[in-house]
């Protein structure tokens, strides 16, 4: 490796318009004659829209226009989309409700958008939004998904009988029980994982812009995938074509998911701008994105798991409820089937699982991926499960998890997954080595000394990452392929664009991706840029999430630079009169190897350009493409060890180490990676400890702004220990697996392990709030 | 509709704006000085924060008109010379930020910080002091790791200079 | 935010002049709590009249072990006063840990007081203190003031200027603070005076907002250590309970607050 190419730690080149208050993000875009859109909502989770008055509004100072759901109706635009196809054990598809960007004739949750007002300022657009008066006939609301699916409850959807969308399977479910049946143990467990607000610091925005003169239209948002927000406004909410759309998703401040999906907002705002006549600029505030960005996890699951004499696990049963919310989000179906139920397996050799998943319509806000999205909820069951069959079979959790780790690969598991490559025990020795496991009963009783309650707790991961093969998915269900694209051009001056349909919102694309060009020609990083998220520049692409922008994005830009390098070392060769296949670059030059003859990457750059002096036939210019559709996922996995210190008198937990071992295969930039694990870490942690949303049972949000929903501060978490070993990726070029969303996966069981270890009650639910580990540490005297 | 003249980042500017405007509205919008966030409703994230009369604030808890007559000091305004200021390279070198929204209130805090307390800080210190300030991204781990390396460097500088 | 008419008044007389011309006027000082309220459309004052720029409310005066702090002092400058700190240390720790430092150096202990936020941390100081509220017509007593949540006994258009107090033997100030919002769930300022007075008033907690403890203060009256709270029951009878913690688990904590406060102080 360079200084600066594969493998350095390179200080980011977009942290200089970050730390100067140079970023520019959606709501700092300003355009002439903009005016700013406030939306009126629904303060009720489940009614009937009896009329929409907005006459007065229209009339107060500064007002535009006010527009409602029957508009946007008759305008043509069409319902919200899930784009992932699941069918129910029965082969009946899945029972889809109808989302329109405006309700028109049932609000379904609180905060469901049913018009929006345009004035003059955001100030005056929320005085005229407070004027709109809309009649409502409230109807009984429903908020459990548990409840939801009985008889008599109250119904969301005709399409979906008791809000039942889909009753779908995997694996062998004779084999399973077969398993139990005959099982020396079987460890049973109810596992609640909650319900979460992603919250990127920087709300959601929209601008629409409409070019009468062109028909044309523009919309800044907050995309993690600008492309597919266009393709699905363009094909499916008949906003516009795509010739006559242009979406850019400039800086992105943050989206761990929730900026994957098409929302309301963008939707509406464009047409918006086309009914109005003017620019229409959006911006969420806090409590609107804690009522309407889509929420995270949410399930319910009974686990049977079984275990022979020797402690091999023979049987995995599991029996999940899953809540979608009021309607199915873009992504919704497939986080807690094809992204949750695939990876039961965990790191272990398990011949046979079977999991039966519901998944259900309530009035909440709708669910869909949120960092780690489906696999978190798997490592949380298993990795809870197996510390809990380690306490009643009276082995350690190591040893455990020691006799059942998968050891030879490629490794099939019973839930479609098949695992490349991996070395699982290598992450749990270093993660206790780093822990110093074995120094742990001296700490315990220290602590004891001072009145505090100490426990340790592991959590072995795996994850699915780097989605994934096209032709996969597509027999899964998937409505799109997931593959990446990329272009390298080489101006004429040597200086380098790559542009790639992976978007960088805090992922530091802009540097590690100039990494790849810089370590492969010898150029220097500042002569690399790195272009992404607007579909006028880029031709199309599939976004980032699922810790697919290096393990995909990246092997489209290798691919495509290995097409540059074959044309420049042609042309080279032509200049230097040598043979192509001596021709070898390094440092920026083009050299014939064993010899003193190069050439400078610029004049050869410059050569393929004055076109003065090519190879017989070959085309002017220097600029590739490349489509790079993974044969596989990637398999990254890891080791985690918390240690805790419950203090039994107020029940806060204080987190005293924090120990990640990682399996990311090949790593580009050392630095940026530790900084994702720190990142999901802290998400895992604010998971387990923390966060939580909560209705009533009327359905109103009672977390709706900071002051209930508790985020993670500096001062609710520890410095992290984080290392990595490397099996490298087989299915890549680059070897790579995918770091984004590990510590967010691997973290919540480590950290309630640990707690549940301390107090000496297992019976524990996440976020272990100080009032829940209290009340748990007395129930266990 | 009032007229609010106020010194930012050194110049002295003024604006038209409604009673009900904030501060950080007035310097987003008024003075297109962008740098600045929002992040929250209930005074918690710290976007917002910047400098007035040399005190770190929360300009989204702040009307432009009580901010009248002050010294604002925004994020725009702490490079002198295109040279970042020893916080900002800290922070790029300790890869204390990733989508660099919650950044200029985390920068604004950490000169307030180190000021405050001379240079003077140990991790936990930090931590506390941090309460006021929300990030998403960095699990904190590297912002601490900045604030650090940035209040060393700067009490290291001034005890050179004395 | 609703339209409202901003004042910046030059004196406490021109204040008052101000609000009584006001329809529903508000008096506004750091704005630390007032501001984030109205933009959440949950206050519509009809004016502002901003008291931040008042010299008479400012500063804080340590006369031997009597305290004066003016009504529009900041929590940073309670904090960080070394006169104070060398009387009555507790206070300066109670200010220093409210809210987070850019709060502090906008927020006001006259603001903070007037308020009467339930979970706020001055009402308990200034309550266990015995504390006299100086306004711009009367002094009134800390147990006369504070009538109920959000309610004071200041009538319309009347300033707190200044909190005057005689410094305790012993004090000190323990909270628990929300996981989300960090205000004080339960919050406990003990105050001994030379005469063996002891107060006990609870932050945070109570359904009624800011109260004494007399059982606490008669245990600890007797005998001035942790151990003497030992068998003091706190009934949870009328303490909040809310989503991040119920009344049983109120009342332990401010027990467990209270003997760490009185082991601090």
């Amino acid at each position: 490796m360079g200084v600066e190419g594969i493998g350095a730690r390179v200080a980011r080149k977009e942290d200089k318009r970050f730390l100067t208050g140079k970023g520019r993000y959606t709501d700092d875009m300003s355009v002439p004659g903009m005016k700013y859109a406030v939306f009126v909502r629904s303060p009720h989770a489940h009614a009937k829209i009896l009329k929409v008055d907005a006459s007065a509004a229209k009339g107060m100072p500064g007002v535009i226009d006010v527009l409602d759901g029957k508009q946007i109706l008759a305008d043509g635009i069409g319902n919200l989309i899930c784009g992932w196809m699941i069918h129910s054990k029965d082969g009946s598809p899945m029972k889809m409700g109808a989302w329109r960007p405006l309700a028109h004739e049932t609000v379904r949750y609180v905060g469901d958008a049913v018009a929006i007002v345009v004035a003059d300022s955001v100030a005056e657009a929320r005085d005229a939004a407070e004027a709109v008066v809309v009649d409502y006939q409230e109807l009984p609301v429903v908020i459990d998904a548990s409840k939801a699916i009985e008889a008599g409850q109250p119904q969301l959807h005709p399409e979906a009988p008791n809000n039942l969308i889909f009753d779908w399977q995997i694996g062998d479910e004779t084999a399973t029980d077969k398993a139990i049946a005959t099982a020396a143990h079987v460890t049973e467990v109810t596992i609640h994982n909650n319900r979460l607000s992603p919250n990127p610091m920087e709300p959601r925005a929209a601008l629409g812009i409409y070019d009468a003169g062109d028909d044309h239209y523009t919309c800044y948002t907050t995309s993690q995938n600008p492309h597919v927000a266009r393709l699905v406004m363009s094909a499916f909410y008949n906003v516009a074509p795509e010739n006559k759309l242009r979406v850019i998703a400039p800086d992105v401040g943050g989206g761990f998911g929730s900026k994957i999906y098409i929302y309301p907002e963008e939707i509406v705002c464009l047409w918006a701008s086309k009914r109005t006549g003017v620019p229409v600029k959006w911006t969420s505030d806090r409590t609107e994105a804690f009522l309407t960005d889509a929420h995270g996890r949410d399930h319910v699951s009974t686990v049977k798991m079984a275990f022979d004499a020797s402690n091999r696990i023979i049987g995995l049963k599991v029996d999940t409820i899953a809540n979608l919310g009021a309607y199915m989000s873009l992504f919704s179906s497939a986080v807690p089937t094809y992204l949750y139920a695939t990876l039961l397996s965990g790191q272990y050799d398990i011949p046979a699982i079977h999991a039966n998943v519901r998944t259900v319509y309530t009035n909440t806000a709708p669910v869909d991926a949120y960092r780690g999205a489906g696999r978190p909820e798997a490592t949380y069951l298993l990795e809870r499960t197996m510390e809990t069959a380690a306490r009643e079979l009276g082995v350690s959790p190591a040893e455990l998890r020691r006799v059942n780790f998968i050891r030879s690969f490629p490794h099939q598991t019973p839930v479609i997954m098949n695992y490349d490559a991996g070395d699982y025990e290598a992450s749990l020795d270093a993660a206790m080595q780093a822990a110093d496991w074995n120094g742990f009963a001296a700490r315990k009783a220290e602590a004891a000394n001072r009145g505090m309650k100490r426990g340790i707790g592991m959590s072995c991961y795996i994850e699915a990452c780097g989605i994934a093969p096209s032709a996969a998915v597509g027999s899964l269900g998937a409505g799109v392929g997931l593959w990446e694209s990329a272009e390298v051009r080489v101006n004429a001056v040597g200086t380098i664009e790559v542009l790639t349909g992976s978007h960088s919102h805090g992922q530091g694309h802009e540097t590690t991706f100039a990494q790849l060009v810089a370590d492969r020609f010898g150029v220097p990083l500042d002569s690399v840029n790195i272009v992404h998220g607007d579909t006028d520049k880029v031709q199309m692409g599939m976004g980032t999430y699922g810790s697919r922008s290096g393990a995909v994005g990246m092997s489209a830009v290798v691919k495509a630079l290995d097409k540059v390098e074959a044309k420049a070392k042609k042309i080279a060769a032509h200049l230097m009169e040598a043979d192509e296949s001596d021709i070898v670059i390094e440092n920026g030059e083009l050299k014939v190897a064993g010899t003193d003859k190069s050439v400078p990457w610029f004049q050869m750059a410059l050569a393929a350009y004055t076109a003065h002096n090519l190879p017989s036939g070959m085309e002017p210019g220097l600029k590739e493409g490349a489509f790079y559709d993974p044969a596989n996922f990637t398999f990254p996995a890891g080791c985690y060890i918390c240690e805790v210190e419950v203090d039994p008198d107020t029940g806060r937990t204080k987190i005293v180490q924090f120990v990640a071992a990682d399996d990311f295969g090949n790593i580009i930039n050392p630095m940026i990676v530790e900084g994702q694990v720190h990142g999901g870490i802290a998400q895992g942690i604010g998971q387990a400890l923390l966060e939580s949303v909560h209705y009533d049972a009327s359905g109103q949000l009672l977390t709706a702004s900071y002051m209930d929903y508790a985020m993670p501060r500096a001062d609710d978490l520890p410095s992290f220990q984080v290392s990595t070993s490397n099996t490298p990726c087989p299915n890549n070029p680059l070897g790579i697996k995918g770091c984004g969303e590990a510590g967010a996966i691997g973290s919540p069981p480590a950290l309630i392990n640990a707690i549940t270890d301390a107090i000496g009650n297992n019976a524990l639910t996440m976020p272990a709030t100080p009032q829940k580990v209290w009340a748990a540490a007395h129930a266990a005297k | 509709m009032a007229k609010v003249t106020m010194t930012v980042n050194g110049r002295q500017v003024s604006g038209h704006c409604d009673d009900r405007t904030l501060l950080v509205q007035f310097i987003r919008e008024n003075l297109g000085l962008t740098g600045t966030h929002v992040g929250c409703d209930t005074s918690q994230c710290g976007a917002c924060v910047i400098h007035m009369d040399g005190k770190s604030v929360k300009s989204c808890s702040i009307l432009a008109a009580q901010a009248a007559g002050s010294t604002i000091t925004t994020i725009e305004g702490l490079a002198a010379d295109g040279e970042l200021h020893p916080v900002q390279a800290a922070f790029k070198a300790n890869h204390g930020l990733q989508c660099g929204f919650c950044t200029p209130g985390m920068v604004m805090t950490a000169v307030d910080m180190i000021r405050r307390h001379q240079g003077q800080l140990d991790e936990a210190t930090v931590r506390a002091e941090l309460e006021g300030n929300i990030c998403r991204c960095t699990g904190y781990h590297n912002i601490v790791k900045a604030i650090l390396a940035a209040a060393a460097e700067m009490s290291g500088a001034r005890v050179a200079a004395e | 935010m609703y339209e409202t008419q901003y004042h910046r008044a030059s004196s406490v007389q021109d204040a008052v002049s101000r609000m009584e011309a006001a329809g529903e006027g508000k008096y506004v000082s750091g704005g630390m709590t007032l501001i984030p309220t109205m933009k959440q459309r949950l206050a519509a004052p009809s004016d502002l009249i901003d008291l931040r720029h008042i010299a008479e409310m400012q500063g804080i005066s340590v006369n031997g072990r009597s305290v004066r702090i003016g009504a529009a002092t900041t929590h940073d400058e309670v904090a960080s006063a070394a006169a104070l700190k060398a009387v009555c240390p507790a206070i300066c720790h109670l200010a220093g840990h409210i809210g987070d430092p850019h709060v502090r150096h906008m927020g006001t202990i006259g603001g903070s007081i007037a308020n009467n936020d339930p979970a706020a941390d001055y009402p308990a100081a200034v309550l266990a203190l015995g504390a006299t509220i100086v306004t711009n017509r009367r002094e009134i007593a800390a147990d006369d003031f504070f009538t109920g949540l959000f309610e004071t006994a200041l009538e319309d258009s009347e300033i707190i200027t200044a909190i005057t107090f005689d410094a305790p033997a012993k004090a000190a100030y323990q909270k628990f603070a929300n996981p989300a919002s960090r205000y004080a769930m339960a919050g406990v300022f003990v105050a001994k005076r030379d005469n063996g007075e002891v107060r006990v008033a609870v932050t945070g907690a109570g359904a009624n907002g800011v109260f004494r403890q007399m059982d606490m203060e008669a245990a600890l009256a007797a005998n001035w250590s942790p151990d003497a709270l030992a068998t003091v029951s706190v009934d949870a009878t009328d303490l909040l309970s809310d989503l991040h913690a119920d009344a049983a688990y109120r009342a332990n904590l401010v027990k467990v607050m209270a003997k760490r406060a009185v082991a601090a102080a």
